[in-house]
């Protein structure tokens, strides 16, 4: 493949996207219009009712009493200039709700992804150099766990055990409530960032884990580590260096892959741990049924995911030469 | 091909020798001797008798103040009270009826859809394909659970939405599962032979095909299951369950904002949702050996 199709393929790739984008904003649209209430019945029920005539011309002004077709049309266009609507509840533009929160959220979801994928690795390794032995038979336990416990209980019980009984790391939140300057700031953070962390960790860790140990069983079962093996190199060098260079192929690809159902994962994670994010913001949005906050993160969250997983797509386009014929 | 002995006169057929061990013979004899899933099999059935059965063997309402709120377990009841003073034992087996049912139900919903759309995808390719294929990635970027709360306080909570959204998030998965599997099988001789013999569509798809494909279908049918269980406990714990009927999410819920002074409230339910999944992911990892034994040692 030249750089000619690299480059086509690449400009399909985006175009694609983009118009999955498209699909989930209408997506989005048909859902806000089956929400129960609109904006104006929100600002009526907060002003304690007003008349038949002044709804009518709020609804007017709102757009409200245009065809459905053309009220997609102006949804669209807000859209796509960054417009996600007002937040009645949070008295804020929704788009500036969401960066204001999307920090916290991306701090939580990469060190724990950081977290599970190293973690998960040296775990499938390890265990994949002895498949029968004691070390293999801990890391399946131990993923069989993380696999069937529900997220949000883990954390409890992380929170039980380190914010109560033995109590070393703080019970919710992202700060203290008196913070502290320079680099204790920091520190603060990360000292309220461990236990979210490690909980929405430990879900992948099992997944990283099974996954690192199929595909090194795997690697190492083939010709060029045995012929590494007969050179001589020391175990260790075989397994990871020349083993796990190509047992991490499909744990990177996963990476990208694995984004949205993150991002899924902290919304339980958030509501847990009080962390200041998107996933507590959804959490809360629901709570004040403010359908429009709920759905722009929906729209959101999912132009996320597709922005990384056409990155992954693409990087593995320019990077890997074996991709090159394959259709991802 | 031989074609010859698929000639209609019977009297042609040498009979056979003797009749060889059916294939879901030997699956079954691994299966049962696989340690693990046996435990699992137990497991399962501990939770399934205790749900039907406990609520009226322990004879406690879980709905009613029956003791001190958020007394530890032992000190009047077994396994302790919340913190309206319901014997979190009483929520526990009445709970598991409504999170059993939701998972299993949602769990085939997200089955059939991702094998319909699946098979289509993978017999028809070219247009009907690709068509398809981008209507499951659109369900695949949007990130589930969200997908399913919104599902879920749009069409205010009750079973029937909880079970609907669950299946209409979770299928994507399968259904490109089963179109690999429709597009590999699709091409072996003996489904060319039925087509070339004059079998319709339908009976290829579903008679011919599916059968086939069936294997690595039934193992992501278990961890479909598990995670439909985890995914309605993650909702009832969001407050999206039905506010009327106790599930083992929806105390948890509940009693969350209790959990540092009363941790038998939220860690036994906890334990009911762990100990159920965790038995249904063995069943699973016991019919993954037992349908393919080569790849036993991979894990």
């Amino acid at each position: 493949m030249d750089t000619y199709q690299k480059v086509t393929a690449t400009v399909k790739r985006l175009i694609e996207a983009f118009l999955l984008v498209m699909a989930v904003v209408v997506f989005n649209f048909f859902l806000i219009q089956m929400a129960p209430g609109d904006p104006v019945e929100v600002i009526v029920g907060e002003m304690g009712g007003a008349s038949e005539e002044l709804i009518a011309q709020m609804r007017a002004q709102y757009g409200l009493d245009r065809p459905v077709l053309e009220q997609l049309g102006v949804y669209v266009g807000k859209v796509l200039t960054g417009d996600l609507g007002y937040s009645y509840y949070f008295n804020t533009p929704v788009t500036q709700l969401l960066l204001q929160r999307l920090p916290a959220t991306v701090l939580l979801v990469m060190s724990a992804l950081v977290v599970a994928v190293v973690v998960g690795t040296l775990a499938g390794t390890f265990s994949a150099r002895k498949p029968d032995g004691m070390g293999s038979h801990v890391v399946t336990v131990l993923s069989l766990v993380g696999y069937s416990a529900p997220v949000f209980w883990i954390g409890m019980m992380l929170l039980i055990l380190f914010a109560s009984i033995w109590p070393i790391f703080p019970v919710s939140g992202m700060y203290s409530m008196r913070r502290p300057d320079g680099i204790g700031y920091y520190l603060d953070i990360l000292h309220h960032l461990v236990l979210p962390a490690v909980t929405l960790a430990t879900i992948y860790i099992a997944f990283y884990s099974r996954l690192a140990r199929t595909s090194m069983i795997e690697v190492l079962g083939q010709d060029y580590i045995r012929t590494a093996r007969a050179k001589g190199l020391p175990e260790g060098k075989v397994v990871w260096k020349h083993g796990l260079r190509n047992g991490l192929i499909p744990i990177v690809t996963m990476v990208g892959l694995q984004f949205g159902q993150l991002f899924a994962g902290a919304v339980l994670v958030e509501a847990v741990f009080n962390w200041p994010g998107l996933g507590r913001l959804a959490y809360d949005s629901i709570l004040r049924r403010d359908y429009t906050t709920l759905l722009g993160i929906l729209l959101f969250s999912a132009i996320l995911v597709m922005i990384a997983n056409a990155l992954t797509d693409i990087a593995y386009r320019w990077i890997d030469p074996r991709m090159r014929k394959v259709k991802a | 091909m031989n074609t010859d002995t698929l000639a209609p006169d019977s009297n042609l057929v040498p009979p056979p020798a003797a009749k060889p061990d059916h294939p879901l013979r030997e699956t079954l004899v691994i299966f049962l001797k696989n340690k693990a899933a046996a435990a699992g099999m137990i497991l399962l059935l501990i939770v399934l008798v205790g749900t039907i059965f406990g609520p009226a063997l322990y004879g406690v309402d879980a709905n009613e103040m029956v003791w001190i709120p958020l007394s530890p377990p032992g000190d009047g009841t077994p396994l302790g009270t919340d913190y309206l003073g319901r014997d979190i034992l009483a929520g526990i087996l009445v709970g598991g009826r409504v999170t059993l049912i939701v998972g299993a139900v949602s769990a085939v919903m997200t089955i059939v859809i991702g094998v319909v759309v699946g098979a289509f995808a993978g017999f028809f390719g070219g247009r009907v394909d690709a068509a398809l294929m981008k209507f499951t990635e659109f369900f695949q970027v949007l990130p589930s659970l969200l997908l399913a709360m919104v599902l879920v306080t749009i069409f205010a909570p009750s079973l029937t939405t909880i079970i609907f959204a669950i299946g209409v998030v979770g299928w994507a998965q399968i259904a490109r599962l089963t179109r690999a599997e429709f597009m590999r099988i699709g091409n072996l001789d003996y489904v060319k032979a039925a087509r070339a013999a004059g079998a319709r569509d339908s009976y290829l798809m579903f008679r011919v095909i599916l059968p086939g494909s069936l294997p690595p279908i039934i193992v992501s049918s278990a961890l479909v299951t598990g995670a439909s269980i985890l995914f309605e406990a993650g909702l009832s714990f969001l407050g999206l369950g039905d506010p009327n009927t106790l599930s083992w999410g929806l105390i948890i819920g509940q009693n969350q904002n209790y959990l540092l002074d009363a941790w038998w409230t939220v860690t036994c339910p906890g334990m009911a949702i762990f100990v159920t999944v965790l038995a249904i992911s063995l069943i699973g990892d016991g019919i993954n050996d037992a349908l393919n034994p080569r790849a036993r040692k991979r894990g």
